[in-house]
């Protein structure tokens, strides 16, 4: 089973399907984390059980995402043992602390604390509850933080030297912890985390408005979700072109690439808006250029020279096709998150924003918006960093296990059938999970209204949700 | 024995190995025994009991394999490929594991389906960790820093009964855990799984130990030849303890006793594995001095274990005790 392909380019599309699948439950589990300490402080604070009732809705939801999160991420830890065996021997003692300490400070901590948030309420009482709550939410940004260190150290190593075998020996941990990169990539990873769960909590919540404009709940959740849009899109705006300037210093060939210029600039380049790359003729094919653009946005001088991917070494360009477009993808759907920021401000100055159906209707359509966009990003930043895994200094094509293409083609099989079945069913049920009705009082309690009918059974993460959120209707 | 750096972290890693063991062998054996219960509501109440826990247990296998990259990289890097195919498939089986918690909760129809998963993943999770402790019993090929064996290396019977071994005594440890929380007819069939696995996992255990010493002479002088040979007269001495404690625990019908003797035999049989090994990792191929990753790692890292294993140790064992006593299966879990 090796499909005619080679035992490197079997475990890349492993390596990259395995992490897609990962990352998109965490972009998810962070942001749910944070509204969930959120939604529990206001119920905590302000008494109002709406605020209660939303908390134990979104908990069932985070409960479920959660451990597709876990199960999927201890594929990746051993994943670089496996497949990208040379690359763990040269790099693990830089790599690997990093990510020890992700285990020490961040898994546990999520994972001690989670039976308490999603079961312990009753047991615990309010205040333990709230410092559960709040533990996981910590913990999921903890280990965004390692996780993204090792990851920029990856593309900006700093803070080593190498030894005779050839290992990365770390000279500098702060030097490696905080390599030129990581500041960066670390605020732009957590802020589209934050992003991808305001539109998906946004899609739920404009959801139930279309239904029922007056429901309490998805009001709330919609006004939170929207509040997010229009406040971080910017930032995130912001912050993604300050991560391109950081880039186009420290990995320009990537910069290249993402533009889509083959040729260097002496005299100031254009932005290409839309094109096709050429790899074999190194071209633009039916190119849309705005003159000096691109250089006054990465160099903010409109004549400053740029360099193009011929400027690289043959043996050191990434391909352009991948980065070109998951990089128009992101940033397109970054505007449209601004423009659906702005609206609802509008709206909600002329006092519209609950009653607006087309509002509504577009905020449905943003729903996946963050997933793509998240997604996008992290094959523009990584296939641009091809073809090295450690920047400059270790290649791909050196970095894979002495392992056989048929080996890693059956087991790249096994997993692609798995994560689509488990995966694909995990996400029916969050789907069922988003149609309940975010009500949860004596008309439309979970395990005697719609829901029961819907064939569902309560879970483990939903019995509290039955004893607290309609205790007095049994 | 010098007491280095690499040394207290061959300390640290085979800790969070047998942390894992017997944390993950009991949730892994209450899927295990999944067939015995065919009751929806039997199995409700088994899976409620690991629930709160199961992450948190499960996620000493990410320290195991995490901390192994980090101060001992050759070892991770070689071991790995060499047991690449059990290593897939105990992943693949933990998948199926751990999304059975909620999904099994999230449809009527499909439910059942998540609960052969559930069972079947626990299975292959266990009996492929047992193939890995067999597959490094016998040796990994290295040459160069690379693992240098070929694709079904691990495949002996040896290692099958390790595989064999490792299941039988998971499916103990998840019987004597279910005798302890929880109550009524359940506990009683749980009573009677536990006399009979743990009969199989004594003889499992007698069986691996006689066959380990023909493997490789350096085992034999380990356990015949002077001074070691001391151990071979303890450890099985404390075995015994632990086989009349499980004994005399299933038969007056205590509750915690049977699970905490089942642990025992485990922490036995896992320090007996130690003192085969030492001061080899990778037996025959690697010490622990030769594979441990530059001192500015080790010590890095350590900084942070010192500090951070006993606190989390500290909130873990608050968790456990949160979710203490019987699970009641009217309540569910709260
Ligand atoms: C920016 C965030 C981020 C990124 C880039 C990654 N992860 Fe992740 N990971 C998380 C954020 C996260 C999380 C939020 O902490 C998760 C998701 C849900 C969860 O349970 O924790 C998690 C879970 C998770 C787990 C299970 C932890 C447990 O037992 O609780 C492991 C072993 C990994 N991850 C390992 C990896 C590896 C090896 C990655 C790189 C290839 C990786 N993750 C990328
Ligand atoms: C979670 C978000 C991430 C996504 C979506 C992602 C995506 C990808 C993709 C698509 C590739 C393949 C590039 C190619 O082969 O052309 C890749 C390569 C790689 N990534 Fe990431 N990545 C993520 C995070 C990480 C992190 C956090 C690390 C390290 C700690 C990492 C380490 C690697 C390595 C070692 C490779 C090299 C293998 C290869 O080139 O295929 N990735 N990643
Ligand atoms: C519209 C304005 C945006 C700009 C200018 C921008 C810019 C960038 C750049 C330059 C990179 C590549 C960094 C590298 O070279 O390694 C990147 C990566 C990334 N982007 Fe964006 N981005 C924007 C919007 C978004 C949005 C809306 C999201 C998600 C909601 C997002 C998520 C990501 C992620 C996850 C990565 C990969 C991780 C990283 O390198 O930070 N971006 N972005």
């Amino acid at each position: 089973m090796d499909f005619g392909l080679t035992a490197e380019m079997l475990a890349r599309i492993q390596f990259a399907f395995t992490v897609s699948f990962h990352f998109i439950f965490p972009a998810f589990s962070i942001g749910t984390a944070s509204f969930l300490a959120v939604l529990n402080a206001l119920w905590l604070w302000k008494r109002d059980e709406a605020y209660l009732q939303l908390f134990e809705y979104w908990k069932t939801i985070f409960a479920v995402t959660f451990g597709m999160g876990v199960v999927s991420g201890i594929v990746m830890s051993y994943q670089f043992g496996t497949n990208w065996s040379v690359f763990s021997d040269r790099a693990g003692a830089v790599i690997g602390p990093l990510m020890g300490y992700e285990v020490l400070t961040a898994f546990f901590l999520e994972a001690g604390f989670l039976g308490i948030a999603l079961f312990g309420r009753k047991r615990v009482g309010d205040t333990l509850h709230m410092v559960a709550v709040a533990a996981v939410a910590v913990g999921t940004l903890i280990s965004a933080t390692w996780i993204t260190s090792a990851n920029s150290w990856m593309h900006t190593p700093a803070g080593f030297s190498i030894g005779a075998d050839g290992t990365f020996i770390p000279e500098d941990w702060w030097a490696i912890i905080f390599n030129p990169s990581f500041p960066y990539r670390l605020t732009h990873t957590v802020l589209a985390a934050f992003l991808t769960t305001a539109f998906a909590v946004g899609a739920v919540g404009a959801w139930h408005l279309l239904k029922s404009s007056s429901n309490r709940q998805a009001r709330i959740m919609f006004s939170m979700a929207m509040w997010m849009a229009a406040l971080v899109t910017p930032i995130q705006i912001f912050v993604g072109d300050q991560h391109g300037l950081n880039t186009l210093e420290y990995q320009p060939a990537k910069i290249a690439a993402m533009e889509g210029h083959y040729e260097s600039h002496p005299e100031g380049a254009p932005l290409v808006l839309f094109g096709l790359p050429n790899e074999a003729e190194q071209r633009m094919d039916l190119a849309i250029e705005i003159p000096k653009l691109g250089s006054l946005i990465l160099k903010h001088d409109p004549n400053a020279p740029l360099e193009g991917l011929d400027a690289f070494p043959a043996d050191g360009r990434p391909p352009v096709l991948v980065p070109f477009f998951a990089f128009r993808i992101m940033v397109g759907l970054g505007l449209l998150m601004l423009a659906i920021g702005l609206w609802s401000l509008f709206e909600r100055w002329r006092k519209t924003i609950y009653t607006n159906a087309w509002l509504h209707r577009a905020a449905v359509t943003m729903g996946p918006s963050g997933f793509v966009a998240v997604l996008a990003g992290w094959y523009t930043t990584e296939v641009g960093r091809q073809p090295y895994t450690v920047y400059g200094l270790m290649r791909t094509a050196e970095s894979l296990s002495p392992v056989d293409a048929p080996a890693v083609g059956a087991s790249l099989m096994a997993f692609v059938i798995v994560y689509f079945l488990v995966f694909g069913a995990g996400v029916f049920y969050l789907f069922r999970l988003f149609r309940r009705p975010p009500v949860l009082n004596e008309d439309h309690e979970l395990d005697r209204g719609p829901h029961r009918s819907a064939g569902i059974n309560p879970g483990p993460a939903q019995e509290d949700t039955i004893r607290e959120g309609a205790g007095h209707a049994d | 024995m010098p007491i280095d750096l690499p040394t207290i972290w061959a300390a640290i890693i085979a800790f969070a190995v047998l942390a894992y063991v017997v944390l993950d062998g009991f949730d892994l054996g209450v899927g295990i025994l999944f067939p015995f219960f065919p009751e929806r509501r039997d199995r409700d109440v088994m899976t409620n009991s690991i629930a709160p826990v199961w992450d948190g247990n499960e996620t000493w296998l990410v320290l195991g394999g995490g901390g192994l990259m980090a101060v001992f990289p050759v070892v991770y890097a070689t071991v790995l490929p060499a047991l690449y195919m059990p290593i897939i498939a105990m992943l693949l089986g933990l998948i199926f594991r751990g999304v059975a918690f909620e999904f099994r909760w999230r449809t009527a129809r499909g439910s059942s389906w998540w609960d052969i998963g559930f069972c079947l993943g626990s299975l292959v999770a266990a009996f492929t960790q047992g193939i890995a402790v067999g597959a490094l019993v016998q040796g990994i090929e290295i040459a160069d820093r690379a693992y240098a064996g070929g694709w079904w290396d691990w495949l002996t019977p040896f290692s099958l009964v390790t595989g064999l071994a490792v299941t039988v005594g998971y499916a103990l440890l998840g019987a004597t855990w279910l005798n302890l929380k929880t109550s009524g007819d359940l506990q009683a069939r749980a009573r009677r799984l536990s006399m009979v696995a743990g009969a199989a996992t004594l003889v499992l255990i007698g069986v691996v130990s006689l066959w380990s010493p023909f493997i490789d002479q350096v085992y034999f002088e380990r356990w015949f030849g002077w001074p070691t040979a001391f151990f071979s007269v303890f450890v099985p001495l404390l075995l015994a303890v632990c086989a009349i404690g499980l004994w005399h625990g299933l038969t007056t019908d205590k509750h915690l006793q049977p699970f905490l003797a089942a642990l025992g035999l485990f922490v036995l049989s896992f320090v007996g594995l130690g003192i085969s090994f030492y001061p080899y990792i990778v037996p025959g191929a690697l010490t622990i001095e030769d594979a441990a990753a530059p001192d500015s790692s080790l010590a890095f890292l350590l900084v942070g274990a010192a500090v951070l294993v006993p606190v989390i140790l500290a909130y873990t064992g608050y968790a456990y005790w949160v979710f203490r006593g019987k699970v009641d299966p009217g309540e569910g879990y709260h």
